[in-house]
């Protein structure tokens, strides 16, 4: 089982580095939940910021299941989700601010978050795309007979395309070892989700049709998405083909860190909050007698991320010439 | 669709070297993806109607045979017309360390997948800073064939020229289709490996063992008046253009270009340079198409005065009378040579 306080870990690591991350997107550099620094930087983190602030507990509650070498795709707002598989947050930082550090050496940034190392397949830029690539890389654990399972995040926007029934039929026909996440934070990049999406509980219902096995969960309950990903992860190891997990939760900020999210009702942002994954699972450790340890976890963190921060600023950017470079032949004429 | 072109006999007795097969263009490929799966494991197909030996035979063994009966179902995978994920879970497939063949049917249709090969195979080891790698290689069928009409006729390789991190390879031989098969597996990269339709029944000597190099052009007949220039099924075109324009004195180089990204701009500049004439002939459309490229290229680095030809810009209609005004002819690539050498 695993324990509140690890789960909590991994919240809290993802909320420090998404608030530092947003941040430094605005100009100026400050870790969550500590006295803001009088200092003005240019904005280090250049380009789209999708956060996943709010949405912690679905990271945490699944990965918390997941070995190194299982794999792992993802969407535009996959920072927690590779933390939670075990990435390193300095590396991940300076990818975001564009250093040759980072994971994908700044040829990536945020949208391309990525620790293959680690099993973690790459977030991704266009929706849905994760899942046939997850669908693929089961396919491939399943032919060589490895006991490792894939695992794609998807947000609520992505079961309008057409990859994601093509996904679902092809690791249902060939019984793969995936697990479908559907991260439902009920809005498509500005759009309400519910009125562009035919039919109710439609992530779950979907996978359904096709004799996948859904499961729903209050995905703002870390105790319950890592119960309910625990059984799930336990079973397509056991081979029971794929599993969908359905977690309903809620994005605290826009859709990119630039957008304030105008979209949405004050009223709802406010009820929204009072779920928030975090403070609920602090206020449940407090309640175990756990309030101290928190707190250690918590300063933990985000010493941790001020570090990566602080390396990452440091860093240097890449060469000019490494743009030449991982890359299928140019051929003569790449200039041309 | 006919399988008829998929059934003659496997080795032709009247060729002497008896190291060389005489195999059709299609069996000629199935020849090279059954050796590489037999010296690799990790190499497997998926598609449409590939249990069934492919839709042109392709996935046929000279003996007839459909590969499935040899490497089964698990590495010959039959798929659900689900376009999007063939090509998305061969993504996956090559990241988690397999070397996927990925079969489209038609080119046509790789339209339905072009987020997966462009976004995610193209971009993949470059996004993610090396990390990861894509060795799929994408079989597209490409070109005119039989009243097939707009939506089953089209040649896209320049649009897959365009797009950085994707090699394209256009053979025009049986012994090509083998040899650049063998390369394209071997890149460890993803390579759209179009294969023209009309060729599928081709017969031509093919040597195991021997394999191809990628951005290598082949010269097809030598000359010093023109320089030809072309691909795929438009080769055959050319040479018989060549032989035309010999018998009335015209001397052509003709290459035969096989692979268009990376092209060998080598062998096209020195020849053009020496001729100071290039006309590039493509079955795609003209304009736009990779003819531009080379014509360009060509023009910024010699002195050589340069032509195209390729279909005009329509849709291939299905009526013979229609069809045939979107197929280039040797007739026609004479006619432009002869007119490029009055300019």
């Amino acid at each position: 089982m695993t324990d509140l306080l690890s789960l909590y870990r991994t919240m809290v690591r993802i909320r420090a580095f998404e608030d530092a991350a947003e941040r430094a997107s605005q100009g100026g550099v400050q870790i969550w939940g500590q006295s803001a620094a009088a200092d003005a930087e240019p904005a280090l983190v250049k380009g789209p910021l999708h956060l996943s602030t709010g949405q912690e507990a679905v990271a945490a509650g699944v990965c918390a299941h997941l070995h190194a070498r299982d794999l792992l795709t993802s969407t535009h707002r996959g920072h927690g989700h590779t933390l939670a598989k075990g990435a390193d947050s300095t590396r991940m930082m300076c990818e975001l601010f564009g250093r040759a550090h980072g994971y994908n050496k700044g040829k990536g940034g945020s949208m391309h978050i990525a620790d293959f190392s680690v099993g973690m397949l790459g977030a991704n830029g266009v929706v849905t795309a994760g899942l046939p690539i997850a669908v693929g890389a089961a396919h491939a654990l399943k032919l060589r007979g490895e006991e490792a399972i894939a695992v794609c995040f998807f947000g609520d926007g992505a079961i309008n395309r057409g990859p994601f029934l093509e996904a679902l039929n092809w690791a249902q026909i060939y019984r793969l070892p995936v697990l479908f996440v559907c991260e439902d934070n009920q809005i498509s990049a500005t759009t309400r989700s519910a009125p562009m999406t035919a039919g109710t509980q439609a992530a779950s219902a979907r996978a359904e049709a096709l004799g996948i096995a859904a499961t729903q969960v209050d995905g703002n309950d870390v105790l319950a998405v890592s119960e309910a990903a625990a059984q799930l992860v336990a079973g397509i190891r056991a081979g029971s083909g794929p599993r969908l997990l359905h977690a309903l939760t809620y994005r605290h900020k826009g859709h990119v860190s630039v957008d304030p999210a105008h979209y949405r009702d004050p009223a709802e942002v406010a009820a929204a909050l009072l779920t928030d994954p975090v403070t609920r699972a602090r206020e449940l450790l407090a309640a175990r007698g756990q309030a101290d340890a928190a707190a250690d976890v918590l300063a933990q963190a985000q010493a941790e991320i001020a570090a990566a921060v602080a390396f990452a600023k440091a860093a240097p950017f890449p060469e000019a010439h490494e743009a030449f470079e991982d890359i299928a032949t140019t051929g003569e004429g790449a200039w041309a | 669709m006919s399988s008829a072109v998929v059934n003659p006999p496997a080795v032709a007795d009247a060729t002497p070297d008896t190291s060389a097969l005489t195999l059709s263009y299609a069996q000629a490929a199935a020849l090279a993806l059954s050796e590489a799966m037999q010296a690799d494991r990790h190499v497997v197909a998926l598609g449409e109607d590939l249990g069934r030996g492919g839709v042109f035979g392709q996935y046929r063994g000279a003996d007839g045979r459909a590969l499935v009966e040899r490497f089964g179902p698990e590495r010959i995978i039959d798929t659900p017309i689900s376009e999007s994920t063939i090509m998305g879970a061969g993504v996956g497939l090559a990241l988690a360390g397999m070397r996927p063949v990925v079969e489209l049917r038609v080119a046509d249709f790789a339209l339905c997948a072009i987020d997966e090969l462009v976004n995610q195979a193209a971009k993949n080891r470059f996004m993610f800073g090396g990390q990861g790698r894509v060795p799929l290689v994408a079989r597209l069928p490409i070109g005119i064939w039989t009243a097939s009409a707009a939506q089953h006729s089209q040649s896209f390789e320049a649009w897959f020229a365009h797009v950085p991190g994707l090699t394209v390879v256009a053979p025009a031989t049986p012994a090509d289709s083998y040899g650049l098969l063998h390369a394209a597996l071997a890149s460890g990269d993803p390579v759209v490996f179009m294969e023209h339709k009309e060729l599928w029944s081709m017969q031509g000597p093919v040597t195991p063992g021997v394999h191809q190099p990628l951005g290598k052009a082949r010269q097809l007949r030598s000359g010093n008046d023109i320089t030809l220039v072309s691909w795929s099924r438009q080769v055959h075109a050319v040479t018989e253009a060549a032989d035309a324009l010999a018998a009335q004195g015209v001397g052509a180089d003709v290459i035969d270009l096989r692979s268009i990204w990376p092209w060998d701009r080598a062998a096209v500049l020195e020849s053009a340079g020496r001729t100071g004439r290039l006309l590039v002939v493509h079955e795609s459309i003209q304009a736009a198409g990779f003819g531009g490229e080379i014509a360009a290229t060509v023009a910024e680095h010699t002195a050589a005065r340069v032509a195209r030809l390729g279909a005009p810009r329509i849709p291939v209609g299905y009526a013979p009378t229609l069809e045939s005004v979107a197929r280039i002819g040797a007739a026609q690539v004479v006619a432009a040579a002869l007119k490029l050498l009055q300019r």
